[in-house]
C-alpha cells in the first residue's frame, strides 16, 4: 500500500487562515464581556521628574467615567524587584506602572481613566492636568558617551592580539557605524482584556509572546498566585514587543481588581512608542587583512543606549567572533543609561545591528584588499565557531553564497563603484552574510487522541503570525501519518503545557520537538491500550514494528495486523500523553546557527539622491524547512523589514524635550508595497541531525539579518559613497 | 477627542448659517478626525457637508473647469476632463496619500489639510500653530521635514498637499461663500505664510465655506511634470515637490509656471523665476537660473539644509521633463 506523503516540508496553507480572513480570529482587544469597561492611559509629557499634582476632578466628573487610577489609589503591588522580573527582564529594576510619583521617561503612563466606553475615556484623559517637578534629562546617546559603563553581558574572551595583528596587516579599516532607535509597531496595538470572576480570579486576553510569562508576572506583582489564566489565541504581530508584559496589562488588571469588573486597555498607535524599542547604537570596527584577503584582526566595540533602571543587552558583537575565521578578536560592549524606557528585543535582536556593522565593514575591507565581496568571505570561511570553541552542527553557507550569487547573476556586477548606470540612475550591487543562532529551549506538549479519532495537540506557545498553528499541525500529522485535517493544534493558553517565550527563532525547534516527542509518547500509549483489547490484531509485535499509516496503527507493513485509530479510542476511550522536552545532549559539542547570503540591487538617482531597492535574493540555510510557504513568508517579511531598516526606519528624538516626535505611522516610515522589490527566497538544502529531532533551525530572525548591510554595500557600489549611519535617506546620499 | 454636536445640512446657505469659530465643516474627515483624536482640533460642533450639492465637475463659460468642493481626490484625478485637460493636476493628486485616503478626501478638504509638523500633532508639547504663543520647538528641534522658505520666527511648518502645488501652478481660483456672499480667491492668495499668526493656514474665515475650485481654460497639456521626492515610494509627504508647466514656442519657452511643495507654509512660486525663462532656451543653464531665483533667500534649519540642494536638482529635473514633453 502507499502511505500518505508526510505533510512536513509541504507548503501547506495556514490552518488558521480562514479564521483570520473571515474575522473569526479574535485578538486581545476584541474579546467582549457584559459590562466591559474601557481604559485609556495618560502619558507623561516630561522625560524626568516628579508628579506634584494630578488634577483628575474634571475627568472624574465626566458622565460614564468610573475610575481615574493613579499612583495614589492603585491596588497594592509587590515591593521587591524580583516580582517584576519577567522571563525576558533585563538586568536591573523593571519599570513599575503607577508605582509612585517618579517620571522616568517621556510617554510614561501616569494615570488610567476607566469609563463605560472608549470615547468617554479618551475625552476624560484630555481633561487631566498634571503639575510636574521637572528635572533635567538626558536622551542623547552621543552627548553622553563619557558615561558609558561595561554592559553586563558574557562576551567571549578576547583571543590573540588585535593591536599587534592590525600593525602587521596589509590593509586595515577603522570605521564607526550608527543605528537609530526603531519601534516594533506590530499592526495590532498592545491590548489586554481582563475578565473578572466573582471568586477574584482573572482570565486575561493579552497581546503577548508568552502567556505563562504574563501569568506569572501578574500573579507575582499582585499576589494572585493560582488565580490568573492568560490566553492569546491570536497575536497580530509582535516582533519582540510582546516578550515582556507591557504596561497596558498591568493597568487593565489594576482597574479590574479595583472595580471588580471586566476591563480592556488598548494602546493607541502613539502609545506604541512608549515602551521597548531597538536601541540607538554606535559600533566601531577595527579590522585588518593580509594582501591575499585573510582576516588578521577584528575588534568590534559597541556602545548602546539603555534606561536608567535596567541594563538592556543583546548579542551585538558576538557575530564578529563566530562568522569568519580570525585568530585575533576582541569584542567590547558598553551601555549609556538615559532618561528613556528600556530597549527590548526586536526581530533578530543584536544581529540586526551587529551584523549590519560587521558586514558593512567586511565590504569596506574587501574593497581595500581589492577582492570580490563573495570571494573575500569565502577566503575567510570557517566551519568552527571560535567564540564557543566548537564546530557548527551544520553550515551550508557556501551553498547560500553559490546559489544566491547564481540566482542574482552576481557575475554581471562590475567591481568598480560608479561603474554601472542606466539613464539618471547609478546601479549598485551589494551582498552580505546573515547569521542567527539556532537555539532550543525546554518545552512541553500534550497529545491526545480524541474519541472521534482527532489528534489534539497543545502547548502554551503562541502564534505571532509566524505559522505556529500550521507547522505544529504538520509535525503532529506527520508523526501519526494522519491527514492535517484530523489534527488540531491548540496554543496561546497559560493552562496548557509549559512553553518558552515565542522568540529567538526557537519555537519550531523547542515546541516542535516537544510536539513530536508527545506524539511518540502517545503512540506507545495507544499501542499499549490497543494490544490489551480482546482479539487485538496488535497483540503480538514489538515497538519497533509499529507503523502509524493513514489513520491506522499496524505492525510492519501488514494492514491485517492493525486497527483504525478511531476504532481503538471507540473501545478504549480517549488517550493522552504529556511530555517535557529539552535540548538534546548531542547539541552540547556543537555550535548551532542559521546562515544566509543576501544580494541586493539598488538604483540611485545621482542628481536627487533618491534610492530604491529593485531586487533582493536571500539564500537561507536553516536546516529542514517544515513549511516552505510560511517559512518563505517569514524570510520575505524579514527582508522587507531589512529594507526599512536600511532606508527608512528611525524614531526621531527631540533631545530638548526628551521625547520621540514621529510617533505615528504616517511619519514613522516603514516600507509600503511600492518599496518592495523583486524578492527571491532560496532555501538551501541543509541536513542536521544534531540541532534537534526535527533537524529544523527556525527562520523567524534570519530573514532580516544582513539585508541592511547588503543594501548599504550596494549603495556604495552605485555611488562610491559609504553611508555609515542608518537609515540611508536621500539627504545622506546627495 | 472632545464631545461635539453633529448636524448635516442639505443646503449651502443652511450650512453657512451654522458655521462659527466653535464649529468645523467635515467632508472626508481624513485629516480632521486624526486631529480631533489627538486633541489638536477641538470643535464643539461638526457640520457634515456631505449632503450639499457640491460634487459636480463642469466646464465653465470661459472654457475652464469648475470642480465642486466635495469631489473626491480619486474621482478628480481620474476624471476624463482632468486627465485630458489638466494632466499636471491628475499627476499631483495621485502622488499624494494612499488610494484609501484619496477616495475619502475631497477637493475642498485637500486645500485645508494641516501641516505634518510633528510638534503640531503632539498636544503634549508647545506649538504656536496649535496653541498660539506657546513656542516653536521645531525651530531648533527635529526639523528635517520643515520649511526652508517663507518661515517665520514663530513657525517653520510646511503645507503638506500635493494637489495644491499643481493648483498653484495652474493658477486656479478658490470660490468660497459666507455671510457676505461669494468671493473668488486667486490660489496664490488662498494659503498664507505663517508670519505672526501661524495658527492661520489660509485666508478662509471661520464662517466661510469652499464651494469649488475653478481651473482656467486648458493649458500645459504637453509640457508639464510633477516631481515628488520623499522618503518612501508612496504614502509619504513630500520633502520637496515641483509642479512645472511650460508652453513652448519652438525650442524656446513662452510661458513658465513653477510651484514648489514641501518647502514652505504654502505652495511656493516666484514670479521672477518664471519670467527668467520666458523667451529662453529650455536648457540646464536656464533651468538652474530659475532654480536659483526660486530658492533665493532660503533659510534652512539644522536638519533640512539638504532641501535647498534637493529642490535645486528637482526644479532642473522637472523643468527638463516638462520641456521634453515626456508623457508621464
Amino acid at each position: 500500500m502507499t502511505a500518505m506523503q508526510s505533510p512536513v516540508g509541504k507548503p501547506l496553507d495556514r490552518v488558521d487562515g480562514p479564521k483570520k480572513v473571515t474575522g473569526q480570529a479574535q485578538y486581545a482587544g476584541e474579546f467582549d464581556a457584559p459590562g466591559l469597561l474601557y481604559g485609556s492611559a495618560v502619558s507623561s509629557a516630561i522625560a524626568r521628574g516628579r508628579i506634584l499634582t494630578l488634577h483628575t476632578e474634571a475627568a472624574e466628573n465626566v458622565p460614564g467615567v468610573r475610575l481615574v487610577l493613579t499612583h495614589l489609589n492603585r491596588p497594592k503591588m509587590a515591593g521587591e524587584n524580583d516580582a517584576y522580573e519577567d522571563m525576558d527582564a533585563a538586568d536591573g529594576a523593571p519599570f513599575r506602572p503607577l508605582y509612585n510619583d517618579r517620571v522616568l521617561y517621556s510617554g510614561q503612563p501616569i494615570a488610567l481613566v476607566v469609563a463605560e466606553d472608549l470615547e468617554i475615556a479618551r475625552h476624560a484623559v484630555s481633561l487631566i492636568e498634571v503639575e510636574y517637578d521637572v528635572e533635567s534629562h538626558e536622551t542623547d546617546l552621543y552627548a553622553q558617551l563619557d558615561r558609558a559603563h561595561d554592559a553586563p553581558a558574557e562576551l567571549p574572551e578576547a583571543r590573540g592580539n588585535v593591536d599587534a595583528a592590525l600593525a602587521k596587516s596589509d590593509q586595515t579599516i577603522d570605521v564607526e557605524y550608527r543605528v537609530p532607535v526603531e519601534h516594533h509597531n506590530p499592526m495590532e496595538p498592545h491590548a489586554s482584556t481582563v475578565m473578572y470572576f466573582p471568586d477574584g480570579s482573572l482570565l486575561i486576553y493579552d497581546k503577548t509572546q508568552g502567556t505563562q510569562n504574563s501569568q506569572a508576572y501578574i500573579e507575582q506583582i499582585f499576589g494572585l498566585e493560582g488565580q490568573v489564566r492568560v490566553r492569546a489565541p491570536f497575536v497580530g504581530g509582535a516582533f519582540g514587543s510582546g516578550l515582556r508584559p507591557q504596561y497596558q496589562l498591568v493597568l487593565a488588571v489594576m482597574a479590574s481588581l479595583t472595580l471588580k469588573a471586566p476591563v480592556r486597555v488598548t494602546l493607541t498607535r502613539q502609545q506604541m512608542f512608549t515602551f521597548g524599542y531597538r536601541p540607538r547604537m554606535s559600533q566601531r570596527l577595527r579590522m585588518g587583512a593580509s594582501a591575499d584577503g585573510k582576516l588578521q584582526a577584528i575588534e568590534h566595540s559597541v556602545i548602546g543606549q539603555t534606561s536608567r533602571f535596567e541594563d538592556f543587552t543583546e548579542h551585538v558583537a558576538e557575530w564578529s567572533g563566530m562568522l569568519y575565521h580570525c585568530d585575533n578578536v576582541a569584542l567590547k560592549y558598553s551601555l549609556v543609561p538615559l532618561d528613556v524606557y528600556t530597549p527590548l528585543d526586536m526581530r533578530a535582536p543584536g544581529a540586526t545591528e551587529g551584523v549590519y556593522a560587521l558586514e558593512s565593514a567586511m565590504d569596506e575591507l574587501a574593497c581595500a584588499v581589492g577582492m570580490d565581496p563573495v570571494e573575500f568571505r569565502l577566503a575567510n570561511y570557517t566551519d568552527f565557531n571560535a567564540n564557543e570553541g566548537k564546530p557548527y552542527s551544520s553550515k551550508e553557507l557556501r551553498a547560500c553564497y553559490a546559489q544566491g550569487a547564481a540566482r542574482f547573476d552576481w557575475n554581471k556586477r562590475s567591481a568598480e563603484p560608479r561603474s554601472m548606470r542606466e539613464g539618471h540612475e547609478l546601479i549598485g550591487m551589494g551582498m552580505a552574510t546573515g547569521v542567527w543562532e539556532a537555539m532550543q529551549m525546554p518545552a512541553s506538549a500534550k497529545a491526545a487522541l480524541c474519541s472521534d479519532g482527532t489528534l489534539r495537540v497543545s502547548s502554551a506557545t503562541t502564534d505571532i503570525g509566524t505559522g505556529t498553528y500550521t507547522v505544529m499541525t504538520q509535525i503532529a500529522a506527520a508523526a501519526f501519518g494522519l491527514p492535517v485535517e484530523r489534527v488540531e493544534f491548540r496554543l496561546g493558553d497559560s493552562s496548557f503545557p509549559k512553553a518558552p517565550l515565542q522568540g529567538g527563532s526557537f519555537t519550531v525547534s523547542s515546541v516542535g520537538s516537544a510536539v513530536q516527542k508527545a506524539c511518540d509518547a502517545l503512540k506507545e500509549k495507544i499501542w499499549e491500550a490497543a494490544r490489551q483489547l480482546a482479539d487485538s490484531p496488535l497483540a503480538q509485535g514489538a515497538v519497533d514494528d509499529l507503523r502509524f499509516v493513514d489513520g491506522r496503527l499496524q505492525l510492519g507493513d501488514s494492514p491485517e495486523h492493525g486497527m483504525a485509530l478511531e476504532d481503538i479510542v471507540a473501545t478504549c476511550g480517549p488517550i493522552e500523553a504529556e511530555v517535557d522536552g529539552k535540548p538534546g545532549e548531542a547539541r552540547e559539542k556543537y555550535a548551532t546557527a542559521t546562515h544566509s547570503a543576501v544580494f541586493a540591487e539598488v538604483r540611485v538617482d545621482e542628481a536627487l539622491g533618491t534610492l530604491r531597492v529593485v531586487r533582493i535574493v536571500s539564500a537561507v540555510a536553516a536546516g529542514r524547512v517544515v513549511n516552505p510557504k510560511t517559512a518563505g513568508s517569514q524570510i520575505q517579511g524579514g527582508v522587507i523589514w531589512g529594507i526599512g531598516q536600511a532606508l527608512q526606519e528611525e524614531t526621531l528624538i527631540d533631545h530638548k524635550l526628551g521625547r520621540y516626535m514621529n510617533h505615528n505611522l504616517a511619519e514613522y516610515h516603514i516600507p509600503v508595497h511600492a518599496d518592495s522589490p523583486e524578492l527571491d527566497v532560496i532555501f538551501v538544502e541543509e541536513h542536521d541531525e544534531i540541532v534537534n529531532a526535527l533537524g529544523s533551525k527556525g527562520v523567524g530572525e534570519i530573514g532580516i539579518v544582513g539585508v541592511a548591510a547588503a543594501i548599504g554595500n550596494a549603495v556604495y557600489h552605485a555611488t562610491g559613497k559609504r553611508v555609515r549611519e542608518l537609515p540611508i535617506t536621500l539627504d545622506k546620499v546627495l | 477627542m472632545i464631545p461635539f454636536a453633529y448636524s448635516k445640512p442639505t443646503a449651502v446657505d443652511e450650512a453657512v448659517k451654522m458655521a462659527g469659530p466653535d464649529a468645523r465643516f467635515i467632508a472626508g474627515g481624513t485629516n480632521l478626525l486624526d486631529l480631533m483624536k489627538e486633541n489638536v482640533a477641538r470643535p464643539e460642533r461638526l457640520i457634515d457637508i456631505n449632503a450639499l450639492p457640491l460634487r459636480d465637475v463642469e466646464t465653465t463659460a470661459t472654457g475652464g473647469l469648475r470642480v465642486g468642493a466635495l469631489v473626491p481626490n480619486s474621482d478628480l484625478a481620474w476624471h476624463p476632463e482632468v486627465e485630458a485637460r489638466y494632466p499636471l493636476l491628475s499627476q499631483a493628486i495621485l502622488a499624494g496619500a494612499s488610494p484609501q485616503l484619496r477616495n475619502m478626501a475631497t477637493t475642498g478638504g485637500n486645500l485645508l489639510q494641516r501641516t505634518r509638523c510633528y510638534y503640531f500633532y503632539d498636544s503634549a508639547v508647545p506649538c504656536n500653530k496649535r496653541e498660539p504663543g506657546s513656542g516653536c520647538p521645531a525651530k531648533e528641534g527635529v526639523n528635517r521635514i520643515h520649511a526652508i522658505l517663507g518661515a517665520s520666527d514663530q513657525c517653520v511648518a510646511t503645507h503638506p498637499s500635493d494637489m495644491c502645488v499643481a493648483l498653484a501652478a495652474l493658477e486656479a481660483e478658490v470660490i468660497v461663500t459666507g455671510p457676505g456672499g461669494e468671493r473668488r480667491i486667486p490660489f496664490a492668495d488662498f494659503h498664507r505664510l505663517p508670519g505672526d499668526q501661524p495658527e492661520r493656514d489660509n485666508v478662509l474665515e471661520a464662517d466661510e465655506l469652499i464651494l469649488a475650485v475653478e481651473l482656467p481654460a486648458e493649458r500645459f497639456t504637453t509640457h508639464y511634470a510633477y516631481l515628488k521626492l520623499r522618503d518612501r515610494a508612496s504614502y509619504a509627504f513630500a520633502l520637496v515637490s515641483v509642479a512645472a508647466a511650460l508652453e513652448m514656442d519652438g525650442d524656446r519657452i513662452s510661458t513658465a509656471r513653477i510651484a514648489l511643495g514641501g518647502v514652505a507654509h504654502k505652495p511656493w512660486r516666484v514670479a521672477e523665476a518664471e519670467a527668467l525663462l520666458v523667451g529662453q532656451l529650455a536648457d540646464q543653464a536656464n533651468f538652474a537660473k530659475a532654480a536659483d531665483a526660486l530658492l533665493r533667500g532660503a533659510q534652512p534649519l539644522e536638519h533640512n539644509a539638504f532641501k535647498v540642494e534637493l529642490a535645486h536638482g528637482a526644479i532642473i529635473r522637472a523643468l527638463g521633463e516638462a520641456a521634453g514633453g515626456i508623457t508621464q
